[in-house]
């Protein structure tokens, strides 16, 4: 009781509200807030010119808008028949529509000086230290971070609220629908450049405190930078309607101090050189069920349930894939079904895990090949394809 | 002046009808059902948006809702409502005796509902009707589509050769039937904004129709147009269909800067300030949303000079758009106002359109934009000048001519009921979007992160409100034509001057089957 309460005054005050979040400039966190009614400046410096070339436009705004409704009102209230108003009967003056034409011209020149020297700031890709390409997934985001080693580092991004969340079976955590498995890291006071692509159709990456929107497009790469100049978590979400779920992309960005990043871009090629020293290895079959039932359990249990009996997906238990021809199962894996809800994990999943659920499938759930997929039989694959 | 009737009674008077004044009404009822039914589909997406979670629609489906609101609402409503109100008023305001081509009149309209028909039933087809934005961008609606985007492209077909004949009739009309002594330079507002418009459409439905025929290639005969795998090129699309989409917007929006021009002048009992300069700033609208197109672009990767020609063109048009405002508030001033319903709609028209005038403004300009662009801002903006613009200025038409149509009165009472509601319901539905966009919630998403919560929940109870109001405007224009007060006087209103108003009330079959002589 007391809380709605206190959520119906916080309503009634919403005006006054409005003009403390346009008064209050930069007071504004980064993450966006409850009750936030205004554009953050976030963590940039083109972020930071922005919001005051969006705050000066708001004013010259509401100046006008003073005027021709104060103008307006006035005469709705004064020029009225029943205060016995008489009309008058002037229908033109060349002057004042020279003037009112005039006027707004200069008004807008003035608005334009600010507004073009951001965009050429927006454009000015000097001196950038690190480039990441971004790529728009059918939902999801891949980061590959490039190296002039060619050591590049690659990993997807997804969704990691469940759905019992979204479904309001459970309740809904802080970052409800803006948190992700493995978050994009960036160093701090590092001007990035991101090139941004898509793999199917139109994304756009969007990360508001970063002052970044860019499309992702197939066949195109665009490019875009910031540079964060604090450490912390900021959180977006795509931007251009791709489909079903659309409103389940989101991005999160951790800005740290150069040496964290420094030992988490270590970390990770260590790992990419671990998956690499296992590309030749053979694997036996107990090595691939144990492995392959921890990749099973995050990528393939939510369609196809924990005992391979199928759900939004077809059984595994018994399928005539699992059971049937190993290329023909490769090939499931790696290419799914397109315009179906089965993806393509070709990209997203390294050529190790892909062999061990793979051969988890054909030997779990009362499937009982006995055959084993090694690494090598899954890249020879994408090879030959 | 012919006082016969229709040469046919019951249904087939209206399907064979060649009369400027059905046909009208034709128009006007079909457009009131798909605002209906695109009514209905916004009320489904913001029941969905009253929470975060999803409760009541799948994302397949809202995605579904999304499409056909904004196909529904600007192919559907807003456009042959205006054709209606120009077969009704146009040749009435001119003193022709009916449209020029009566018979194309009427297949352009008895094209429309089966058309919409053909549309909604894709709602009930295997995979859905059409989910990829009222915009369609490739390759979402070619590669990635429902099958029933093909029902979708022949349904652009059919309502532009619809559109494309309703506007040749009203250019041959305009320039060829004006009574004698009616030149250019004193014909009303809505005759001007109408002739314009229709120009506009025969500009833009062709690259319509060449779009969706290049998207029917791609989709069905291998091509490769939007197809970057094949050679083509996605943002190729955005510009051809911004190209048609920019002037598509004033089509929208011009005629019901005609409805005002004519309403405010009525109630402030003093003539419209600065017809001229209406004429040239509408002209210059015209002229200008064709080279502004890519502002609804910036973020595709234009190069700086791209952007920069097209966000200084867009700022251009707050020039003569500035110039309508000042000129209608100047018509009021020293005026001897009253505030009957069509003259409150036109107020709030005029307010509100201002406002979405200055979201305009500032969406405008390219850097600011990035941060704006595909967010609940733009959603906002657009429904300040197309509901608050469009809509509102359409039940002022409504209101204002009605007992001219059917010689008889509505209730004032229920019509002020009308504005006040939907005037607060709507501030309350779309105001909010605004600080939802500026925080960063994106448009066209079924669930949104949990601190977008309480405006959305303000916007979607702002939604019924309005929504509801709409089913008072319906209950009071039936209840005017079967039980109104009937009204004689030539002159419903005080102030009202034009040739409509000289004419017997209710409006017989036949008008002006002897031109006027206009002086």
């Amino acid at each position: 009781m007391h809380s709605q309460a206190r959520r119906l005054f916080k309503l009634a005050l919403s005006p006054v509200l409005l003009l403390l979040g346009l008064l209050s400039t930069g007071a504004l966190a980064e993450e966006a807030q409850r009750w936030q009614m205004n554009l953050s400046p976030g963590v940039t410096e083109v972020g930071a010119e922005i919001y005051e070339l969006h705050m000066i436009v708001i004013w010259i705004c509401v100046v006008i808008g003073v005027v021709v409704f104060g103008a307006m009102f006035y005469s709705v209230f004064t020029h009225r028949k029943s205060k016995g108003a008489k009309p008058a009967d002037f229908h033109e003056s060349t002057a004042v529509e020279i003037a009112w034409t005039v006027v707004p011209f200069i008004i807008l020149i003035v608005m334009a000086f600010p507004a073009t020297k951001t965009l050429l700031e927006v454009y000015n890709f000097e001196d950038t230290e690190l480039d990441i390409l971004v790529t728009g997934y059918q939902w999801k985001w891949k980061y590959e971070y490039i190296d002039e080693n060619g050591e590049n580092v690659a990993f997807f991004s997804n969704l990691r609220t469940g759905k019992t969340e979204i479904y309001n079976e459970d309740g809904k955590g802080e970052h409800y629908l803006r948190e992700v498995d493995e978050p994009l890291v960036l160093p701090v006071n590092t001007k990035v450049r991101f090139l941004v692509t898509a793999n199917d159709v139109i994304h756009s990456w969007w990360v508001p405190s970063l002052a970044v929107k860019k499309d992702a497009i197939p066949g195109f790469i665009n490019e875009t930078w910031s540079k964060p100049l604090k450490t912390g978590v900021y959180r977006g979400q795509c931007a251009e309607l791709c489909g079903r779920d659309h409103g389940y992309m989101p991005i999160v960005v951790h800005v740290v101090e150069q040496d964290e990043y420094d030992s988490w871009l270590a970390g990770k090629k260590v790992k990419a050189a671990k998956i690499k020293s296992l590309m030749d290895k053979q694997f036996t079959l107990d090595e691939q069920m144990v492995a392959g039932k921890t990749v099973y359990n995050q990528y393939c249990v939510a369609c196809h349930g924990v005992n391979g009996e199928g759900g939004i997906g077809n059984a595994i238990a018994g399928s005539s894939i699992a059971t049937g021809d190993i290329y023909g199962h490769i090939d499931m894996g790696v290419n799914g079904v397109p315009g179906t809800a089965m993806q393509a994990f070709g990209a997203q999943l390294n050529d190790v895990d892909m062999a061990a659920v793979l051969t988890f499938q054909r030997n779990a759930f009362g499937n009982n090949m006995g055959d084993i997929i090694q690494p090598i039989d899954v890249y020879n694959f994408k090879q030959g394809q | 002046m012919g006082a016969h009737g229709p040469a046919t009674q019951g249904l087939m008077r209206w399907v064979t009808t060649t009369n400027h004044k059905d046909i009208g009404t034709m128009y006007l009822w079909f457009s009131f059902a798909m605002f209906i039914m695109g009514g209905a589909f916004a009320m489904i997406i913001r029941a969905e948006l009253f929470q975060p979670g999803l409760q009541i629609v799948e994302p397949e489906f809202f995605n579904q809702m999304t499409t056909m609101h904004g196909l529904v609402m600007v192919f559907g409503a807003i456009m042959p409502s205006f054709v209606g109100l120009a077969n009704w008023m146009i040749p009435m305001m001119i003193g022709a005796p009916d449209m020029a081509l009566p018979r194309m009149n009427n297949l352009s309209f008895w094209i429309l509902p089966p058309t919409f028909l053909l549309l909604a039933s894709t709602l009930f087809m295997e995979g859905g009707a059409p989910n990829f934005g009222w915009t369609f961008y490739a390759p979402l609606s070619t590669t990635y589509a429902p099958d029933t985007v093909t029902f979708f492209i022949f349904g652009v077909h059919l309502m532009g050769l619809s559109s494309i004949m309703g506007s040749i009739n009203i250019i041959a009309t305009v320039v060829n039937l004006r009574a004698p002594g009616m030149t250019y330079m004193k014909m009303p507002m809505f005759v001007w904004t109408w002739l314009i418009t229709a120009f506009l459409l025969i500009a833009v439905m062709p690259v319509l129709a060449g779009l969706v025929t290049m998207m029917l290639m791609d989709i069905h005969f291998g091509t490769s147009f939007f197809s970057a795998a094949g050679g083509g090129d996605p943002v190729l699309f955005q510009h051809v269909f911004w190209f048609f989409g920019h002037p598509e917007v004033y089509i929208i929006i011009l005629p019901a800067f005609g409805v005002v021009s004519q309403i405010i002048p009525t109630f402030a009992r003093k003539p419209l300030f600065g017809y001229d300069s209406m004429v040239y700033a509408t002209a210059s609208i015209a002229f200008l949303s064709f080279i502004v197109w890519a502002h609804h672009m910036y973020t595709v990767g234009m190069p700086v000079a791209g952007e920069l020609f097209f966000m200084y063109a867009t700022m251009l048009i707050a020039v003569p758009t500035g110039v309508k405002v000042f000129n209608w508030i100047t018509t009021m001033w020293k005026g001897s106002m009253t505030f009957e319903t069509p003259m409150l709609f036109s107020i709030g028209f005029v307010f509100l359109f201002t406002i979405g005038g200055f979201t305009g403004v500032m969406l405008s300009l390219a850097p600011v934009d990035f941060q704006y662009h595909d967010s609940y801002f733009v959603v906002a903006h657009f429904h300040y000048v197309m509901v608050a613009g469009a809509v509102f200025s359409m039940s002022a038409a409504v209101y204002y001519w009605l007992p001219k149509w059917c010689g008889k009165m509505y209730n004032e009472s229920m019509g002020k009921a009308h504005f006040w509601i939907s005037f607060v319901g709507f501030n309350l539905t779309f105001f909010p979007q605004h600080f939802l966009g500026l925080a960063g919630m994106p448009r066209r998403i079924p669930d949104y992160a949990l601190q977008f919560t309480d405006f959305n929940t303000m916007s979607s109870i702002g939604a019924f409100i309005y929504g509801s109001s709409q089913i008072l405007f319906l209950f009071n224009v039936v209840r005017t034509i079967v039980a109104g007060k009937p009204t004689s006087e030539e002159k419903t209103w005080e102030g009202a001057e034009g040739l409509e108003w000289t004419v017997p009330t209710p409006a017989p079959y036949h008008t002006f089957s002897t031109p006027p002589e206009v002086k």
